[in-house]
């Protein structure tokens, strides 16, 4: 492990130079606050789907990340997955983040294992299966990990289509009222607020 | 759950799967031969509640407060970094007394999580006295934060675009008369801990995790520094307040002059930065400035500024327990396109197993709780040997754990 630590934009170019046209897109974010208004930069590469372990592999020759968590967003033809890392940690205010985003094609979900080079993300692995309906290759341990056991197979609760939660599952609790096969309260019965048939449109009055 | 064939050792007992004061219940399930752990598995999302669903069905609004209530200890973190994230997608700039409130609380919440867990390790280990004290001084930090923000828990003080309570003069002087009380105590607690005969022998070289296992097991805040991984988001990512102070890791080496990897070494980090905690909130008190508090105190305004926003970004915060992770995006919508949440101990349970594998039951209550998940989800053991079956509850095993520290001490 190398313990060079790199500016963002010299990680930026590294990146687009070793990768070049497999990278769709690539953009550099930063924050500040506080009064000092120092920078978090964040950096953002969308890629191949080929290019996703190389390129963990290269953040690895670079430092050792960090893995936060993969997250994932059904846009209508592609699940995208974007896979988050942190670089240069222990060096203050030098820490940025890295994402790695790849479509996949719904008629093709599926994505190698990145357990081999980070063994803790197996976790966030298990998750992406079981809520985006994606396939991990290889992935050394494929049971479910938060969803019941009896949780019907082939319903993703990430996803938007068909294969997300179904109405009929969904318990909108706003709209129970007490059980009528019980004894009644002490208290009198209050005067109940009237329900509207939908979910407030929100124009901002809270 | 478990057939004849399981007569012989390695024998199989499960531990969980929930328990009350958990946010993740996690059924567990060992491999024993005799006392000393074989193997070990877990299943957490026992009650997986689909926070990250129902926040996609509403605006940002309506689920700042719904991070909220992701956890019940850690009430502001989930909040805060919801709404960087949501700050940043709409470029919405948090005026700097804001995140000198919001540094401010998020470290009084670290010190009653940090004082919650060291009475929860007490009590682990059977030293009960020790828990009704840590406890009994934690409660001058919650009634801090409940003067600060109206709330014990749930604090509902984070709004997108700043906060939604202010930190008058007159309330200076209650949270100095918290941090005197605790910096008086500190000694007192590092002592009782560290110096202790029967804690230094049930927590040194147990629950070992090196610093290889933590960087690929992608362990997050104290469990990793405590082996020894430099890693703090308050040193490395300054956001709020921080980039303004001088904030650094604290490692257990520091102090101990070197790193074991052990559960000793997390009591050592916890305790330590409950000190380093009080350091931070006087800085942010007298380096406060003065200003607004939020960018946009009209919520209508406010939900047309998000409403308008494109765009994807991340927010982090240093929890208590190491790093909370937002990643929210937003297409021009009311209710954001993906939002996903990921809490510190998401990141700290794969350690679990390198910890646990090769120690005795006994030890399994303070290791479990050593990452600090809140509390161990001991609740209820099934030891399946030859036809009988007997069930070990909470309390027995908490008894088991209690008499290793009997016998120790003799």
């Amino acid at each position: 492990m190398t313990e060079r630590v790199m500016r963002a934009e010299q990680v930026v170019d590294l990146f687009k130079v070793r990768f070049g046209t497999g990278i769709q897109e690539i953009r550099l974010t930063e924050r500040r606050e506080g009064m000092k208004k120092q920078p978090n930069y964040n950096i953002w590469i969308d890629m191949d789907r080929d290019l996703l372990k190389p390129a963990i592999q290269q953040l690895i020759d670079l430092h050792f990340p960090h893995f936060a968590v993969i997250s994932g967003i059904d846009t209508g033809d592609t699940v995208r997955l974007v896979y988050h890392f942190s670089i240069f940690y222990g060096h203050p205010g030098k820490e940025c983040t890295i994402s790695f985003g790849v479509h996949l094609p719904k008629s093709d979900l599926t994505i190698p294992t990145i357990s081999d080079l980070i063994p803790g993300a197996v976790f966030s692995e298990r998750e992406k299966q079981e809520f985006l309906g994606v396939r991990v290759i290889d992935i050394p341990d494929s049971r479910r990990l938060f969803l019941p056991e009896d949780f019907p197979q082939g319903v993703f609760p990430w996803r938007k289509d068909e294969t997300g939660i179904p109405e009929s599952m969904v318990k909108n609790l706003y709209l129970s009222r007490r059980p009528t096969d019980r004894p009644s309260p002490q208290a009198e019965a209050k005067e109940l607020c009237p329900l509207e048939g939908e979910e407030g449109s929100g124009e901002g009055s809270s | 759950m478990s057939g004849n064939e399981e007569k012989k050792a390695p024998y199989r007992v499960q531990i969980g799967p929930t328990h009350p004061a958990l946010k993740e219940p996690v059924m567990f399930t060992f491999e024993l031969e005799g006392e000393v752990v074989r193997d070990v598995d877990f299943a957490p999302g026992q009650t997986h509640r689909g926070i990250e669903w129902m926040g996609m069905r509403r605006n940002p609004v309506q689920i700042v407060h719904l991070t909220d209530r992701v956890c019940g200890i850690c009430g502001v973190v989930h909040s805060l970094s919801f709404a960087r994230a949501v700050e940043q997608i709409t470029e919405i700039e948090v005026p700097e007394r804001a995140d000198y409130i919001r540094t401010i609380i998020a470290e009084f919440e670290r010190i009653q999580s940090h004082l919650l867990w060291a009475g929860v390790a007490a009590h682990e280990l059977g030293f009960d006295s020790l828990l009704h004290l840590t406890w009994r001084v934690r409660e001058q930090a919650m009634d801090v934060i409940e003067n600060l923000t109206g709330n014990r828990v749930n604090y509902g003080i984070v709004q997108v675009g700043g906060v939604r309570r202010d930190i008058v003069p007159e309330q200076h002087r209650i949270i100095e008369d918290c941090l005197a009380t605790y910096e008086g105590l500190l000694e007192k607690l590092l002592d009782l801990f560290l110096h202790d005969r029967t804690i230094t022998m049930r927590c040194r070289d147990v629950g070992c995790l090196t610093r290889d296992d933590a960087l690929e097991l992608c362990t997050v805040g104290p469990t990793a520094r405590a082996s020894g991984i430099n890693v703090d988001l308050r040193q490395d990512y300054p956001y709020c307040a921080y980039g303004d102070l001088e904030v650094r890791a604290i490692l257990p080496d520091q102090h101990l002059g070197e790193t074991r990897g052990d559960v000793y070494d997390r009591i050592v980090v916890r305790l330590l930065e409950v000190g380093q905690s009080c350091g931070i909130i006087r800085q942010c008190l007298s380096g406060m400035p003065a200003g607004e508090i939020t960018a946009e105190p009209k919520l209508a305004k406010l939900l047309a500024i998000c409403k308008k926003a494109r765009g994807e970004a991340i927010g982090r915060v240093e929890a208590p327990r190491g790093e909370a992770f937002h990643y929210v995006r937003m297409n021009g919508k009311e209710a954001p396109e993906a939002w996903k949440i990921k809490a510190s101990s998401y990141s700290n349970l794969m350690s679990w197993i390198p910890m646990l594998k090769g120690e005795q039951i006994a030890d399994i209550p303070i290791i479990v709780a050593s990452i600090d998940p809140c509390l161990s989800c001991t609740d209820r053991v099934a030891v399946v040997r030859e036809s009988g079956r007997s069930i070990l509850t909470k309390e027995e095993l908490h008894r088991l754990s209690v008499e290793k520290t009997r016998r120790l001490q003799i």
